[in-house]
């Protein structure tokens, strides 16, 4: 926050830190499968480099818990040889990696421009009036987490939602309390995937918006 | 005579992504054969007479990047694709990747043949996990086929071809917060000279290229630098990737050369402006160009003329406005993705988005003062030019530019102290302003 002279500011205005302690979570080794995977992975990076595969191995804790822990943090440290600071300082830094725990499915709605323009702001607004929640915030039953992020790279089906690992593109605010219902009776399968992927042959290029 | 497209041209089949098919209908991997009988100087030399140009962003000529790459030093060098496609507006690489994934794979490795690399890491973004596993089994598929590996096609030379994921960092399609990120860092950019060329990765020559840039390669290797160069205006030449997006009736990636005028792309291409409404302005390079006027349309979407219509091809993505657009509002979309970006190193981006983004937040209130305005210009010129990377100026160009167009519609703002556009898309703020 600024401190520069034509910036208002009242102390309810204070910028105060956001970080927060991560949660120090049960003891935590990883799998002897995503030990595996881990021990492959460093391999594509020069023996003294082990650090470069932080990220996969945040990603490995990530799946194995759900989010990220002090205690995983502290396991990625022993792995990769560095501070668990270190760690903790990629983990703060990327926002893909939770920190607290998250629903079972995670609702990223693209907020940026082009996706803003067809209305991504009402697809968040009825996401949430929908929940009951705020964006980033977990419902009660842990299995919805909505979130706002910047632009995923999909703006041709704007507006775009990231699910956990999967997409559902060109969701309009009409369809939003349908697609919430289809997510609880019918899981991954309510989402469209990416285009490119689901709809292969005909409809892959440009396509006439209904 | 209508334009044939080269990279895309079999997207819209369905197994075009594969190695059999790639063999089969686009000559696949006889540039990586016919690079690897030449010395990989000639490759250089020919990437430079092609006059291929960064898809990425800067344009900067790839031959140029490549050459200024150290020739002896005892270190090893590496390839490092920026697949980290963020830009607001641009979803070129992820159609490459996903329908063409070996055109990349082979520009990968004639690419490191040319720099003397034997490493090429493929840096995508976290959120392309779906890309990232047809990227990995098509790799998988070409080592397997002996095009990627130890003695490839028999020429001794060795190459390898590995995908790292990031983790959601717009800051990371920068090329040397891009190598931090790569060495398990923040992706925070550092301070140039050293330019990568010189000390990147791992403190070893590093090229830094676009997907798109990478792809293009194969190409110019197979069909020669002239065939690529005579393909758009001069030293714009080569197929380009256009990514059209927002108020179009059919938004997507189309190819087409640099001859081809941006009210082309606009009304040909992709069909017009959605419900014929009039068009107020585009955003031609990804969101951190300066925004242009229907009336300067007429000009190829090359990187050279639109630079002289005072904004920047950059990326290619291309945000089609129409008459509903607030530009206040537009600003604001804007500041908050770049607030939300901005790495936080260095003192006038970080300090500065956010200053931005709360003056933007109150004019679109309702709350504004004359002097926010002159606020507004002030701080967007104290970000500009004062920043390792060039975010801070991209940050700040959707001010400037809307300001500088659209400054009517600022002060309409303060003055009646609502926006004053019967903006029926986004008839009221939405429920859960405020709460970031």
């Amino acid at each position: 926050m600024s401190f520069h002279p034509q910036m208002e500011y009242t102390p309810a205005k204070f910028h105060r830190s956001e970080r927060k302690l991560a949660e120090p979570g049960e003891p935590f080794t990883y799998t002897a499968e995503n030990q595996a995977k881990f021990d492959e992975v460093v391999q594509r990076y020069p023996p003294d480099r082990r650090k470069s595969a932080i990220l996969y191995a945040l990603y490995l804790v990530q799946n194995q818990l759900g989010y990220i822990t002090a205690a995983g943090m502290r396991h990625v440290a022993e792995q990769i040889r560095c501070t668990p600071a270190e760690v903790e300082d990629v983990v703060s830094y990327y926002t893909m990696f939770y920190t607290r725990p998250v629903g079972k499915y995670v609702l990223n709605v693209c907020r940026t421009l082009s996706c803003a323009l067809l209305g991504a702001e009402r697809v968040t607004e009825e996401l949430s009036g929908k929940l009951g929640i705020k964006p980033g915030e977990t419902d009660p039953t842990g299995t919805f987490t909505l979130m706002e992020v910047e632009c995923l790279g999909a703006c041709d089906r704007a507006p775009v939602v990231m699910v956990n690992d999967d997409w559902h593109e060109g969701l309009t605010p009409e369809q939003c309390s349908k697609f919430i219902d289809d997510i609880r009776a019918r899981g991954q399968s309510a989402f469209t995937g990416c285009h490119l992927k689901k709809e292969g042959p005909a409809k892959a290029g440009p396509y006439d918006r209904k | 005579m209508a334009y044939q497209p080269v990279l895309t041209s079999h997207v819209n089949e369905p197994s075009s992504y594969t190695l059999d098919f790639y063999l089969k209908n686009l000559r696949g991997y006889e540039g990586l054969r016919k690079a690897l009988a030449q010395k990989p100087n000639d490759i250089i030399e020919q990437v430079k007479a092609s006059g291929l140009r960064g898809r990425g962003g800067a344009g900067f000529p790839t031959g140029m990047k490549w050459q200024f790459v150290l020739k002896d030093t005892p270190k090893p060098k590496y390839i490092a694709c920026n697949a980290d496609e963020s830009e607001p507006g641009t979803f070129k690489d992820h159609v490459l990747m996903e329908r063409n994934p070996h055109l990349l794979i082979e520009g990968c490795a004639i690419s490191c043949y040319a720099i003397g690399a034997k490493i090429a890491y493929i840096y995508i973004r976290g959120e392309f996990f779906h890309v990232q596993e047809i990227l990995e089994a098509e790799i998988e598929k070409a080592y397997k086929a002996g095009y990627l590996g130890t003695n490839i096609l028999g020429s001794g030379f060795d190459c390898d071809v590995y995908v790292h994921r990031g983790a959601g960092a717009y800051e990371a399609g920068e090329e040397t917060a891009l190598i931090e990120s790569l060495e398990g860092k923040r992706a925070q950019p550092r301070l140039k000279p050293p330019f990568p060329a010189v000390e990147g990765l791992y403190n070893c020559p590093t090229a830094v290229n676009n997907v798109e840039t990478l792809c293009n390669v194969p190409l110019v290797v197979l069909n020669g630098a002239e065939w690529f160069a005579k393909m758009g205006p001069e030293k714009n030449g080569g197929p380009k990737l256009f990514c059209v997006s927002g108020h179009v009736k059919k938004p997507g990636v189309y190819e087409a050369s640099m001859n081809t005028t941006l009210r082309e792309l606009i009304y040909d291409h992709a069909g017009g402006i959605r419900g014929d409404r009039p068009m107020k302005a585009i955003i031609p390079g990804g969101s951190s160009v300066p925004l242009l006027l229907p009336d300067q349309l007429d000009i190829p979407a090359s990187f050279d003329s639109i630079q002289k219509a005072g904004s920047l091809l950059g990326s290619a993505g291309l945000i089609v406005l129409d008459d509903s657009v607030c530009m206040v509002w537009l600003a604001m979309n804007l500041l908050h993705f770049y607030r939300h970006e901005s790495c936080g190193k260095c003192t006038p981006c970080r300090e500065g988005c956010d200053w931005l983004y709360k003056l933007l937040q109150r004019l679109e209130r309702g709350e504004g003062r004359d002097k926010d305005l002159d606020l507004l210009f002030g701080v967007s010129n104290n970000i500009v030019g004062k920043t390792l990377c060039a975010f801070g100026d991209a940050a700040a160009t959707p001010v400037l530019s809307t300001m500088k167009l659209f400054r009517h519609e600022y002060e309409a703002h303060v003055r009646e102290g609502r926006c004053t556009l019967p903006a029926d898309w986004r008839a009221k703020a939405p429920a859960f302003a405020g709460a970031h």
